[in-house]
């Protein structure tokens, strides 16, 4: 079970948590003008990286609040954690 | 029965205190400090199980959890517990086992005559033998299961409690031996918060069996002064009789503590077991090693024990297991078990050992004391059936095969030594990848991925003195890992009597006998019944990958998971298939480490206790008055209040009446209510809903759908504006906190610019609903400071007011169809409010109804429930709702709606179905098909979702979702039946009762 550092409460267990997949997905902000394909891509294509992931989770059992955490999905480790709307350590990523 | 093979003195066993148990129907007898097995052992008692699949008679073979045969059958009745290993049974007056897979009984077993065709049960034999015809699968698994079976599970409910208990530590130490107690000591004194596991009844690991010395004196006196000294500790937790099963990301272990198992029966205290989750900062690994068996000719008959397990029988048990002994070994540790033996009299036969020329400190005391040591010899057969009577033995040539003249040695004890495996279990589990040590042949620990360490034999460190000092020094490393102390050991390291030993010579297999005489039968895996030709022919028909090896001959797929002979399987296929171990590498070890009991990880969550039960404020009126309950997710809700002697069907009919007629009370607290205020709340809300809320008037209500972001309609309710920046949003009972997290997320992540506030009320009001023709006589009665007439107080409004002297909202809105007033009142209010409702109305013949009542109400009406008549993948247009959806605004799955498949005309849509005869009741679930459709399997248009018998409507009714429905209004359709019948039905539109809504706007 994972160890997970919400930024607003420190270390909780996994079981506290909901995941909420990619991070840094923005809502097309005039949906009506784009295309099929490009909706389909904010809808259904999320990255599904080995490594280094920048996903969302809430912690649904605590503060109830979202926000984000850079993980390796490979070897599990959280390399950091940010509130929403903060900007990723490190920068974008490819 | 007196115990025959008990030695007059020494072991760890109280003597004053006798304890009577029961082994198959016998009575026995042993002391507090025994294991069912050592008991057993004392008592002669070495046949106590069939094999698995050749029903041969098996024996003790080890003295602890690596026992792949002395498996149990434990305790009686609700009580009983399968498939218990004996040498981890600790025994108690009271205790009461027989052996596990043997008809009639272990000494005479029937199906022991499938040993005789055993050359027709090869590998894979049930995979190739029984998968034709498949339809008799079945019947085959049934009696192959029978025919193979361990234990049996109890048929009635454990009655035994189990507790589960969380913990955070700073160190965890795995194993009291030597090194686990030198780890934890360090760690300890440095102040670092431990805990300190081992799954034995008693710490000390393999110093309980041994018979060194520390600082000159036996070992037990320095376990008894750490333990004194860790139990003096305030941040030390000592768990004996604890497993550590499981270790799992981010340090996070399970451990299966017994915290009652051991007493006796009369004086159990609750919980049995107890299952600790620990967080551990640092995690010690001081699990140990486990003694290999050596693979020959009929290894696996009773009387043939693991050395090690010979030498912890005599010294911690004072249990001699065989009058004349044969020692095989291929190392220096086998010589220890032949002076302990010899130490007790015990007529030690010969010492076989396969090196050519030991000379090691050992083999020369052994010589000194005069037992014979055959070198270059190797043990090729056993002779005896259900118990050892003798050994075949051959010399080794030079090139590692048998041959020469045979020599028989009478005995009735056979200790094997095949060298030791360290037990990285727990490491494997944790990620890291085991090697294996040339060298020491056997896999080692790899790099740690998690803040774990090993220390001691399960880090391949096996002489005493050497452990200690590794345990130690890795309890200061840990501990300085989790802040405390320099990382130094400060202890001072006792003084043990090291004895060097010469390196094993590792022989995974010994040779055949070069004449071609003696037994094929050589048993890599005891449990699971395989041989060393099963590895063969696996790997002849191209299992060459361990892990395939593993599945085809069940190499390792014991209860024991191959602890004792997955390393032989190992050196047996690279040997075979010409690689070394390395390349073939261990399977994957997963946890448990032993089995742990569904009650433990169950604990307390049953019954009652496995999910909350929600309650109204209004449940015990609802109790009282009769009613029986349905489950809406956590919600106990009333079904129907039946009368005496009222079928279902006769209240359902009666409730739906009183509404339709004069006025029905019901209880709508459930509906989830969430409060949203701030000044963009009508902004959010327009986002949310498909229809617009920003301009609703306030004082106003309006009905809306919210998709998600795929266009499919998730939820649905009333929402009504209470004040400029207030609104109150219902939701369904089931999806209130979806909707809820839905609304969140958005507000957090995407639009935290938007100035909203939630908050769920679900809780903090009782809702009593009044519907019927007659409701507002009743309201009337209870309200004076509301103006209910219809042009005051017209459908689809709210007012705020006093009901029964009590404030309260009131909605005017309706799930049935009628003149309805939803009176919201504090939660603590609900019940005073209802019953002044119910005195109210009963001039106009008020009466409860419940949930099946209102849901036929509301079929009549065509109101969909989300979730029934929709399944989520639905758009508002399927449901018939086209007109609602804003081309004004965007709103959250809109662009989705126009995608070139969601916008068809031709989707599945909800409609209306009436069968051709009025009394038939379609099935909810049924399936719908076109007239001539045939064959199997036949097109499927769609599905009822719905189907009551209206009272009202004199007839049946049903929802459904049907292809291209909308256009099919007139049609005939065709719902087949289980019973091979067709059910016809037309497609009409889905409001069967007062379609222009006249009812509910008086």
């Amino acid at each position: 079970m994972l160890l997970i550092p919400c930024p607003w409460c420190g270390p909780r267990d996994e079981t506290e948590f909901a995941y909420g997949g990619e991070a840094h997905i923005i809502r097309p902000p005039k949906p009506e003008k784009i295309s099929d394909a490009e909706w389909a891509d904010y809808l259904f294509m999320s990255k599904n990286p080995q490594g280094s992931h920048r996903e969302q989770w809430c912690h649904t059992a605590g503060c109830r609040r979202w926000f984000n955490a850079q993980r390796d999905t490979v070897t599990y480790k959280f390399d950091a954690v940010y509130k929403a709307g903060e900007s990723p350590p490190g920068g974008a990523q490819q | 029965m007196s115990q025959s093979h008990r030695l007059p003195e020494g072991g760890r066993v109280d003597r004053g205190s006798p304890i009577e148990f029961t082994f198959n129907n016998e009575t026995y007898q042993g002391y507090r400090g025994d294991t069912l097995a050592s008991a057993l052992l004392a008592n002669g008692v070495h046949l106590v199980a069939r094999s698995f699949k050749y029903h041969r008679p098996r024996g003790i073979v080890a003295s602890g959890s690596e026992e792949p045969n002395a498996l149990v059958q434990l305790g009686e009745g609700p009580y009983s517990v399968p498939n218990v290993q004996a040498t981890q049974i600790a025994l108690h007056n009271g205790l009461v086992a027989s052996s596990v897979n043997c008809w009639p009984s272990v000494n005479f077993d029937v199906r022991a005559a499938t040993g005789l065709i055993s050359r027709f049960l090869p590998p894979g034999f049930y995979y190739k033998t029984f998968m034709w015809p498949r339809k008799l699968w079945p019947m085959y698994e049934h009696q192959l299961r029978k025919a193979g079976g361990y234990g049996v599970s109890p048929d009635e409910p454990d009655p035994d409690r189990y507790d589960k208990h969380n913990a955070h530590c700073d160190v965890l130490v795995v194993g009291g031996g030597p090194a686990g107690l030198a780890a934890a000591l360090e760690a300890g004194r440095s102040g670092a918060r431990v805990i300190l596991a081992d799954e034995q009844n008693e710490f000390g690991g393999s110093l309980l069996g041994t018979t060194y010395m520390i600082d000159n004196a036996p070992t037990m006196k320095w376990v008894a002064s750490a333990l004194k000294e860790l139990a003096g500790m305030d941040e030390v937790r000592l768990l004996p009789r604890s497993t550590v099963a499981g270790y799992f990301d981010h340090n996070f272990l399970t451990i299966l503590e017994r915290v009652a198992d051991h007493l006796d029966s009369a004086s159990v205290i609750s919980p049995r077991q107890r299952l600790w989750r620990v967080r551990a900062g640092q995690v010690i690994l001081a699990t140990g090693a486990i003694e290999r068996p050596l693979v020959f000719g009929n290894n696996d008959r009773p009387g043939v024990m693991l050395a090690s397990a010979v030498s912890t029988y005599l010294n911690r048990y004072a249990v001699k297991p065989g009058k004349r002994s044969v020692v095989f070994t291929n190392n220096d540790a086998g010589y220890q078990t032949a002076l302990d033996l010899d130490g007790v009299g015990g007529d030690v036969a010969a010492v076989v050992d396969v090196r050519a020329e030991p000379k090691g400190e050992l083999p020369q005391r052994v010589r000194k004391m005069g037992i014979e040591v055959l070198a270059g010899h190797a043990v090729v057969d056993v002779r005896g059936g259900r118990h050892v009577r003798g050994v075949d033995i051959m010399r080794l040539n030079g090139d590692g095969v048998a041959d020469g003249s045979l020599k028989k040695i009478k005995c009735d004890l056979l200790a094997v030594s095949g060298g030791w495996s360290p037990v990285v279990h727990l490491h494997s589990q944790s990620g890291g990848r085991p090697r294996f040590d040339e060298a020491k042949a056997c896999f080692l620990p790899g790099p740690p991925v998690q803040a774990e360490r090993s220390a001691g034999s399960c880090n391949g460190t096996f002489s005493l003195g050497e452990c200690l000092v590794e345990g130690f020094t890795v309890g200061a490393e840990a501990a300085l890992a989790a802040g405390f102390g320099d990382g130094k050991p400060a202890s001072t390291i006792p003084v043990t009597g090291n004895v060097a030993e010469e390196p094993l010579h590792a022989m995974w297999e010994i040779p055949a006998r070069s004449d071609g005489g003696g037994s094929h039968k050589r048993f890599v895996d005891f449990q699971a019944d395989v041989t060393t030709d099963d590895i063969l022919i696996a790997a002849r028909e191209g299992y060459e990958s361990v892990e395939h090896l593993k599945r085809y001959t069940t190499a390792g797929m014991g209860t024991d998971q191959g602890k004792l002979g997955n390393i032989n399987v190992i050196g047996i296929l690279a040997h075979t298939i010409g690689t070394d171990l390395m390349s073939v590498g261990t399977t994957t070890f997963r946890p448990p480490y032993t089995p742990v009991t569904y009650g433990a990880i169950a604990g307390r969550d049953l019954g009652d206790m496995f999910d909350p039960v929600r309650k109204t404020a209004l449940h015990e009126w609802h109790e009282d008055a009769g009613a029986l309950f349905e489950n809406v997710g956590q919600w106990k809700r009333p079904w129907y209040y039946p009368r005496p002697g009222e079928s279902m069907h006769e209240a359902v009919e009666r409730e739906c009446r009183v509404v339709r007629s004069a006025v029905g009370i019901v209880d709508a607290s459930t509906l989830g209510k969430i409060d949203i205020k701030g000044p963009d709340s009508g902004k959010f809300l327009n986002r949310l809903y498909i229809n617009g809320f920003a301009k609703l008037a306030i004082g106003r209500c309006r009905y809306g759908f919210m998709l998600d972001e795929n266009g499919m309609v998730m939820d649905d309710g009333v929402t009504a504006r209470l004040g400029k920046n207030h609104y109150l949003m219902h939701t369904t009972t089931s999806g209130a906190a979806n909707v809820m997290a839905w609304m969140e997320r958005w507000l957090q992540t995407e639009w935290p610019d938007l100035k909203v506030y939630l908050t769920s009320v679900t809780d903090h009001w009782a809702t009593v609903s009044l519907n019927g023709p007659r409701s507002r006589n009743v309201l009337a009665r209870l309200c004076s400071d509301v103006d209910l007439s219809n042009d005051e107080f017209p459908f689809l409004s709210v007012r705020t007011g006093t009901v029964a002297g009590v404030p309260a909202r009131i909605f005017r809105i309706s799930f049935g169809g009628e003149l309805s007033y939803e009176i919201n009142v504090n939660a603590n209010s609900g019940r005073a409010v209802w019953e002044a409702a119910m005195d109210a109305g009963q001039g106009v013949g008020i009466a409860p109804y419940g949930t099946e009542a209102m849901h036929l109400l509301r079929a009549e009406k065509g109101y969909v429930i989300v979730g029934q008549d929709s399944d989520g993948s639905m758009t508002p247009a399927d449901l018939g709702f086209a007109g609602m959806v804003s081309g004004r605004k965007d709103f959250l799955g809109k662009r989705s709606l126009s995608r070139e498949h969601t916008a068809r005309t031709d989707r599945k849509q909800l409609v209306g179905l009436l069968t051709e005869d009025p009394s038939t009741v379609l099935p909810e679930g049924g399936q719908i098909v076109e007239e001539d459709a045939t064959g199997v399997p036949m097109p499927m248009l769609g599905h009822v979702t719905s189907s009551y018998r209206s009272a009202k409507l004199g007839r049946s009714i049903a929802l459904a979702i049907l292809k291209d429905g909308h256009r099919r209004t007139g049609d005939a359709v065709y719902v087949p039946l289980a019973d091979g019948r067709r059910v016809k039905a037309h497609v009409t539109d889905t409001v069967f009762y007062d379609p222009k809504g006249e009812r509910q706007n008086v």
